[in-house]
């Protein structure tokens, strides 16, 4: 199955990531490859098979309702490219 | 044509658990910005949710009070998009298999009828944190305190046919949500927050129309105004001979008007798929039972109780119930007072006047349901008048003193005694002439009924409110018919 | 000293015949004086490794020492260590220095391992050769312009270069055992949820495992008993007893019954790998092992289904970042897309761009049911042909990598053929099993790796196994020239 440019546009903003024309037919080319290997699954037999999200199969455990986490906002906001008054910033969002 | 206009409500409820869903940070509101969110709630890299039981619990309270599927299983899923208050890029929530399936709720509606309304399912998932507008430099700035604060978002059945009954719906779920203490409810604060999806068809005609999604309503009234207006909209639209696009709109109070969101250059995709650092959540029967066990007297089970020990009518009880700490007022005055029926005439006629006009809640009433007990007493055995008791229970909200201070400082108590009154009768029968003349003359006995009621008023009148009616009456009639 | 592995160094140790501090002094400066021929060391600690040796000696003085006291050893650059940079050999995270610990760093540290510095490894894990690092190729140091496999690559060369006895690694479909077959180590992927991941940067989370690059058996059972363990801040992590490792090494392997999938040794496989993994199992046989043939019917469709699994998995894990609370920002964003898109474009090199867009295609509406699901179905398929066979053998045994370490920018050109190296691994991640990689004998002069794949947390017995035909062949000993 071969992916066309608007497709790889497409997922490419979904995902935000940035492509540049130059860079286009070459991913074009290698993303096709990738999901011709990948369409091998098609053949298989999978009628009545449960999909499997988790190698192991076990439940999940609940966590006790209890605060554990102190504050440490100064530590976190130092790794912040943009921080100010204890907020992120990012560029205006304009609702 | 006649339009009939098809309702679905998404309401979120913000459980009240002291943490975060997959975190241990707290979930307090009004903290400093990011004082409460941890390096779980930041997406930090390597970082893993571990899920709260807290919000377990009460999503299966609720599944439970609504008679609802609890899943044995559920799944939590990733839901995929960019935002700069989503901080991991994705929410995690339950799109596949949701821990509540589906149950129902019956809604009240004004004019006393009820109405069911199915609940299509509910799924746990986590608040993402605020943006806040104000100017950084021209930047916004993110707030994650609300990052990860668990939400149950409740999915109704397009059952609802006007915007009164969504409304009504939204308080049943509201109250359910208080009574069970799942949530505070309090939509100004956000912790009950409401999508509206909203179409409209022929009357008659089966299939539905092309809905809009009115996002995040937040109050009772925006939510029947919002679906009011966005009905109308559809209405002339398509009269007009255009047709409704599925798409999300925003409310705008100010105007009265919803808008569509900024068209996406894409549309959006979500990506759903099942969460790899979550496993599936298992319930038993024992667990449901557990908190089964935990379920307090629900609304309509309370409601059925007034109506049955307390001899209220349905509209009365009705709007007793709504909310857990007005039924339990009421219920300490019925009991202290003797008379549940007077209770409830005080609580929905004086004290809510009064709660509306202060736009305050019950739990911030500052005559207590004794107060008002010791009040209805004073009617009951003479003290004061039902007329004078307004007075002084506005004097108890006004924290003017007891309810004996104030009869006694203000000298509101009724005048019974009986020579007292017949000299004021005197007095008004000596003072208007013409009044006694045109009672006598009258001879339709309904208008001289009401003839007799204006000389009952001047008597109480002269009196200051404070003669006993009964007495009046009494008294006036003896003396009128001797003349 | 840096030709002793982790078990003679702790019993030198513990004999007092040379002391931590000395030890990671010498390490530090060895891999100061050798590493710019291999690059495999993107951060050194030395400052806290020197606190942490002197720490290390006091502790040994009074006697509450644990088999890693003091040790030196490395970390992948993929677990976060607290105030040491953690950059997960991405420019996005070039300037990232973690508050917090792993938990694997966690418990390292609590065992008193030395940590003297982070690993070089493909960005994000996501690689076979070690190419796709922003800090550059790792060299093999069995060959100036080999690739020492990857994603682990910095790890796995610098066992091998003798600058540390042992180091950390994850593997998510086989970035330990590729490298650890690549470079002649011992590598060990155990069963997931055997180790926590917290703290350890997500690829694929449902694929991704923590494990060791050792050259013996021993020492991955000595490191694996301070790694593993139930953590509660992990929901996939097994809450389970851990037993000593080291306990059942010398067990008599007499019996032990191996499968041989037919699948492994297919007219694919060049004769020459084939025959030496023969021969490594011949080894086996007259230890006393049984073989029998198997078959993994569904193995040729490891590779497709990993590569939507992963793919979908990492696209979802690397949304974190953004350029908003850590990490990689672009210079003036003019709003909030353009700080996404080119953050995320500058800070993410080529081959995980490439995943992320698989992984957003693979679950995006309309491809979902035939790529995610259909994958997650075969999964299933795959993880069953594991368990019936497992009711026949206790272990399986086969080729590690279809060939020795190769040449640097050999296959850099094509992705799908870089895939391909996984194409024995790559089964046990998406089931879950553990397994180990090691040397099995040379090809070309060249390491390779005999793979032996267990149970569910039948890390006991691969370490056994391993251990048994390390004693009895000395292909973990050869070291690459230079090296000693």
């Amino acid at each position: 199955m071969s992916i066309s440019k608007e497709q790889i546009e497409q997922v490419a903003y979904l995902a935000r990531i940035q492509i540049s024309d130059a860079e286009k037919s070459a991913l074009e080319s290698k993303l096709s490859s990738i999901l011709d290997m990948v369409d091998e699954l098609q053949a298989a037999d999978t009628d009545g098979i449960t999909p499997m999200a988790h190698p192991l199969d076990a439940t999940q455990r609940l966590r006790p309702d209890e605060v554990t986490e102190p504050n440490e906002r100064e530590k976190f906001q130092k790794l912040a490219p943009e921080a100010e008054n204890g907020l992120y910033l990012v560029p205006r969002v304009v609702e | 044509m006649q339009w009939e206009t098809v309702i679905g409500l998404e309401v979120h409820v913000q459980l009240a658990t002291q943490s975060k869903i997959f975190s241990g940070a707290s979930t307090n509101y009004g903290a400093e910005p990011n004082t409460q969110a941890c390096a779980i709630d930041l997406a930090m890299p390597g970082m893993l949710p571990v899920l709260n039981e807290g919000a377990v619990r009460m999503a299966v309270k609720f599944g439970l009070a609504v008679n609802a599927d609890i899943a044995h299983r559920s799944v939590f899923d990733r839901k995929n998009y960019f935002y700069a208050d989503l901080p991991k890029g994705y929410q995690i929530s339950q799109m596949y298999y949701p821990i509540v399936g589906r149950g129902e709720v019956s809604i009240n509606l004004p004019d006393n009828s009820t109405r069911p309304v199915g609940i299509h399912h509910a799924h746990m998932e986590e608040d993402a944190g605020k943006s806040l507008h104000e100017d950084f430099h021209g930047q916004t700035g993110i707030d994650l305190n609300r990052a990860g604060t668990p939400l149950l978002e409740i999915v109704s059945e397009p059952d609802m046919r006007s915007a009164e009954q969504a409304a009504a719906y939204l308080r049943k779920i509201h109250s359910i949500v208080t009574y069970l203490g799942i949530s505070d409810g309090d939509m100004s604060q956000g912790s009950m927050r409401c999508d509206c999806n909203v179409s409209v068809r022929p009357v008659g005609q089966e299939e539905f129309g092309t809905r809009t999604e009115i996002k995040n309503v937040n109050s009772f009234r925006f939510v029947e105004k919002a679906i009011n207006t966005e009905a109308e909209r559809q209405i002339e639209l398509i009269e007009d001979g255009g047709t409704v696009e599925q798409e999300t709109r925003l409310y705008d109070a100010d105007r009265n008007e919803t808008r569509s969101m900024r068209t996406k250059e894409f549309a959006n995709d979500y990506r759903y798929f099942p969460d790899p650092d979550l496993l599936p959540v298992e319930i038993d029967d024992d667990y449901i039972n557990d908190v089964r066990g935990e379920l307090p007297e629900l609304p309509d089970e309370k409601q059925a109780r007034f109506t049955r020990d307390y001899g209220l009518s349905e509209a009365d009880a009705a709007p007793l119930v709504q909310n857990q700490a007005q039924a339990d007022y009421f219920e300490t005055v019925a009991k202290a007072s003797g008379d549940p029926r007077q209770a409830a005439n005080w609580i929905m006629g004086e004290l809510a006047r009064l709660m509306n006009q202060n736009d305050i809640t019950i739990d911030q009433c500052p005559v207590s349901a004794e107060s008002l007990a010791t009040l209805m007493g004073r009617i009951q055995d003479g003290t004061i008048s039902t007329k004078i008791a307004k007075q002084v229970f506005e004097a108890l909200w006004n924290g003017e003193g007891t309810t004996d201070e104030i009869i006694e400082n203000q000298g509101l108590k009724q005048v019974s005694d009986s020579g007292e009154i017949e000299s004021l009768v005197d007095q008004v029968l000596s003072e208007n002439p013409e009044m006694v003349e045109d009672y006598l003359g009258e001879e339709v006995a309904k208008k001289q009924k009401k003839k007799f009621n204006a000389l009952v008023g001047q008597v109480m009148k002269a009196s200051q409110g404070k003669a006993n009616p009964a007495q009046v009456n009494d008294i006036l009639q003896s003396k009128l018919s001797k003349n | 000293m840096h030709t002793k592995t982790l078990s003679e160094l702790s019993r030198m140790l513990d004999s007092g015949e040379t002391s931590s501090e000395e030890l990671t002094r010498e390490t530090l400066d060895r891999i100061k004086a050798q590493d710019s021929r291999y690059n495999s060391f993107i951060t050194l600690a030395e400052e806290q490794a020197m606190a942490s040796a002197r720490q290390a000696d006091e502790q040994r003085a009074s006697g509450k020492a644990s088999a890693l006291t003091g040790v030196p050893f490395a970390h992948k650059d993929i677990f976060c260590t607290r105030d040491l940079r953690t950059t997960c050999g991405s420019r996005m995270l070039d300037n990232f220095v973690p508050p917090y610990n792993s938990t694997v760093a966690e418990k390292l540290d609590e065992a008193g391992a030395v940590c003297v510095g982070k690993t070089n490894m493909d960005e994000f894990a996501m690689g076979s050769s070690n190419e796709t690092s922003y800090y550059g190729p790792v060299t093999n140091p069995w060959g100036d312009k080999l690739v020492p496999g990857g994603s682990s690559g910095g790890s796995a060369a610098a066992v091998a270069a003798r600058l540390v006895a042992g180091a950390t690694a994850t593997d998510t479909g086989g970035s330990i055992r590729q490298p650890a077959a690549l470079c002649g180590l011992t590598g060990l992927k155990p069963t997931y949820g055997r180790i926590s991941r917290y703290g350890m940067i997500a690829f694929a989370s449902s694929l991704d495992q923590a494990g060791t690059l050792t050259r013996t058996a021993e020492d991955s059972a000595l490191m694996l008993n301070a790694m593993a363990g139930f953590d509660p801040r992990d929901s996939t992590c097994m809450d389970r007893a851990v037993p000593d490792y080291t306990e059942g090494l010398n067990n008599d392997i007499k019996g032990l019954r191996i499968g041989l999938p037919t699948e492994f040794f297919s007219d694919d496989l060049d004769p020459v790998m084939a025959q030496q993994v023969r021969e490594a199992i011949r080894e086996y046989e007259r230890l006393g092992a049984t073989v029998t043939e198997i078959s993994l019917p569904h193995s040729h469709l490891a590779v497709p289904a990993y590569y939507v699994i992963a793919p979908a998995e990492c696209s979802a894990n690397l949304s974190r970042f953004d350029g908003v609370r850590y990490g990689h920002r672009c210079e003036n964003p003019q709003d909030l897309n353009d700080l996404y898109l080119r953050s995320r474009s500058e800070g993410f090199g080529e081959e995980v761009k490439r995943r992320i867009l698989v992984g957003t295609y693979a679950l995006s509406a309309g491809f979902f049911d035939a790529y995610y699901l259909k994958a997650q179905k075969v999964r299933r398929l795959i993880q069953q042909d594991f368990i019936q066979a497992f009711e026949k053998v206790d272990v399986i045994m086969g080729p590690t990598s279809p060939s020795p370490a190769f040449a640097q920018g050999d296959k850099t050109d094509d992705p799908v053929n870089m895939y391909l190296e996984d194409v024995f691994t790559i089964s046990t991640n998406l089931a879950g099993l553990p397994a180990m990689s090691i040397p099995g004998g040379m090809v070309n002069n060249l390491p390779i790796g005999l793979q032996i794949i267990g149970n569910y947390f039948d890390e006991g017995r691969l370490l056994n196994a391993a251990h048994q035909f390390q004693k009895v062949t000395d292909w973990h000993e050869k070291a690459p020239e230079g090296a000693v």
